[in-house]
């Protein structure tokens, strides 16, 4: 199942349950998978037109009446385009506004450059108050809805749009919005990763474990607050660190990682990521190529880290 | 009507006492949207300063943010709270930040300050409001100045395209902003006719200071079956000539202890 659709019977099903949830698109229904519900919910999604600005102020409106706006856009205009009402309408005028933003980094393909967002949680990451969090697969996107929806503040979703490989295929699986998720123990080093590189991780561990390197890997779904205690006791257990993310490793999940790693333990620390670039078009098989984002490149981060670590 | 010139005067001086007895702060703009502010709490807005959350409330949106000391004066005046806080305008853990913050001051109903925000903020309320069927009015006012933000119409065009007829807004067309004369720096000219192309109701009053005509204008937009936008035509700095003759340059202003007691004495016509 496609993660956009997992997100429109989520909402469908949690409008139907509380009144006060409404949808905001601009635009982007349709490719973020939110159109039919303004069948059902005539009044409660509405879209606003090629008006992110007035999109997110709007919702903060509306939320200072007690409704639970979900606001969607493609990550850079949920993002970067909307900053200032991020910062202002939304988080310091603490409106329970919910963000969605899809397509994160490379995943936009053949939109290219000007629809990659390679920054998103570099901007967003420093606004106070504001949690962010990126789904991994659809077993994990169905719980972290409803959660959101029932934490009151503002979140940014930063949903991979299209068909993913699921992660999280126990049916004992439980999500907690702020808790990382340990998907495998390991004794040499740790693998932190988010978004579609837990994919590529799942791969590269393949490869590790053929060659008997033991990694832990572990799921940082919530990049704000981040999870610092799963940070630093792994980081004690296995003394080396790579982080593996679909965004620029300066500002993402490799800085808020460094942040608490320099702070508590520091250890050697490698990352996986877009290294300070724009994007362009193509598929994913090439831009996981380019970008240096490939199973293989975090199978070669753990080596080096590797030789780093006393 | 002459009680409410009463209470423009001491909304005028608590203003002018709130800024000067501070010593800087953003008189212009404050002044200039006084007498909007007394009709609009006076006569229309269905409040209640004892339960400034009182659910159905009409609401004010004022998205030119930085008018904060007028909205103050008001909201004391009304009893939303003690008089004694406008003397805290900006001190260190105030509730009455230069600009509007709805979780510092009671009946304040949104958080401005970033300008254009507001405006759009405010067509959330009116759609919610319109959701709720609670029957509120939203008011809300723009600077000219703000008009120049894209976000603006962004906002103007969803307020039409809604039928938010329940918005009654406003904007303070004094022509000055903090670089110069609007029409100097990017023209809004003719912003009634921009107005009525975006669908709005729109009436033009010529003397924006005119109580009896804001409060017509009032009741005729409430009639309205579109939202409405009432352009008022200002003097910013109203009410004290040193302020008024300095021009655009009365944004924001320091003022001696001297200056305030003699703009205090001239509004009340001493």
């Amino acid at each position: 199942m496609e993660m956009r659709q997992v997100l429109c019977e989520c909402l469908d099903q949690m409008m139907a349950e509380n009144e006060n949830i409404v949808v905001i698109d601009a635009d982007l229904a349709k490719p973020n998978g939110t159109f039919p519900l303004r069948k059902k919910y005539p009044e409660r999604a509405i879209d606003v037109g090629i008006a992110e600005q007035n999109m997110a102020s709007v919702a903060a409106g509306m939320s200072s009446y007690g409704f639970i706006p979900f606001i969607t856009s493609f990550t850079p205009f949920a993002s970067r385009r909307i900053c200032d009402q991020i910062a202002i309408s939304i988080a310091y005028a603490k409106q329970n506004v919910k963000i969605i933003g899809s397509d994160p980094g490379i995943s936009a393909e053949f939109n290219g450059g000007t629809h990659m967002s390679m920054e998103d949680v570099g901007v967003l990451r420093s606004i106070p108050e504001l949690v962010i969090y990126e789904p991994v697969d659809t077993a994990q996107f169905k719980q972290a809805l409803p959660q959101i929806a029932a934490y009151r503040g503002p979140v940014y979703i930063r949903m991979f749009r299209k068909t993913i490989d699921d992660v999280f295929t126990s049916p004992d699986y439980r999500f907690d919005l702020f808790k990382a998720d340990c998907i495998q123990t390991g004794e040499a080093v740790t693998i932190f990763c988010s978004g579609l590189m837990v994919q590529e991780t799942m791969k590269a561990n393949e490869i590790l474990r053929q060659e008997g390197i033991s990694a832990e890997i572990i799921n940082i779904h919530t990049i704000k607050p981040i999870d610092r205690g799963a940070v630093v006791q792994s980081a004690k257990k296995t003394g080396a660190v790579v982080v593996a993310e679909n965004h620029n490793v300066i500002g993402g999940l490799t800085s808020a990682v460094c942040e608490v790693l320099m702070e508590e333990y520091p250890v050697p620390l490698r990352a996986v990521g877009v290294k300070d670039r724009f994007g362009q078009v193509g598929k994913m098989p090439f831009l996981k190529e380019e970008y240096h984002m490939t199973a293989q490149d975090v199978v070669s981060a753990v080596k080096e880290v590797l030789k780093l670590k006393k | 009507m002459e009680d409410l010139k009463q209470i423009c005067a001491d909304v005028r001086a608590d203003v002018v006492t709130t800024i000067g007895t501070l010593g800087v702060g953003h008189i212009g703009g404050s002044l200039s949207i006084v007498d909007l502010l007394v009709v609009l709490y006076e006569k229309h807005m269905n409040i209640d300063p004892k339960n400034p959350n009182m659910e159905g409330r009409d609401r004010l949106v004022v998205s030119k943010g930085h008018s904060g000391p007028a909205v103050y004066a008001m909201l004391a005046h009304k009893g939303f709270f003690d008089k004694s806080w406008l003397l805290t305008l900006n001190r260190s853990g105030t509730n009455l930040p230069s600009h509007c913050d709805m979780n510092r001051t009671p009946g304040v109903d949104m958080t401005t300050g970033s300008l254009g925000q507001g405006f759009s903020c405010a067509m959330g309320v009116a759609l919610a409001s319109k959701l709720r069927g609670d029957g509120a009015t939203v008011y809300t006012i723009i600077g000219d100045g703000e008009s120049q933000e894209g976000q603006i119409w962004e906002a103007a065009m969803f307020g039409a395209q809604k039928k938010l007829d329940n918005v009654i807004a406003f904007t303070d067309y004094n022509n000055m902003q903090i670089d110069g004369d609007v029409s100097d720096i990017c023209d809004i000219a003719d912003l009634g006719a921009k107005w009525r192309a975006f669908g709005w109701h729109t009436i033009e009053l010529q003397n924006g200071h005119d109580l009896a005509a804001i409060d017509a204008a009032i009741v005729q937009a409430k009639q309205a079956d579109k939202p409405s936008m009432i352009i008022l035509k200002t003097v910013k700095g109203k009410g004290v000539r040193f302020i008024e003759e300095m021009g655009f340059a009365n944004h924001s202003i320091p003022m001696t202890k001297e200056q305030m007691e003699a703009a205090i004495a001239e509004i009340r016509g001493e």
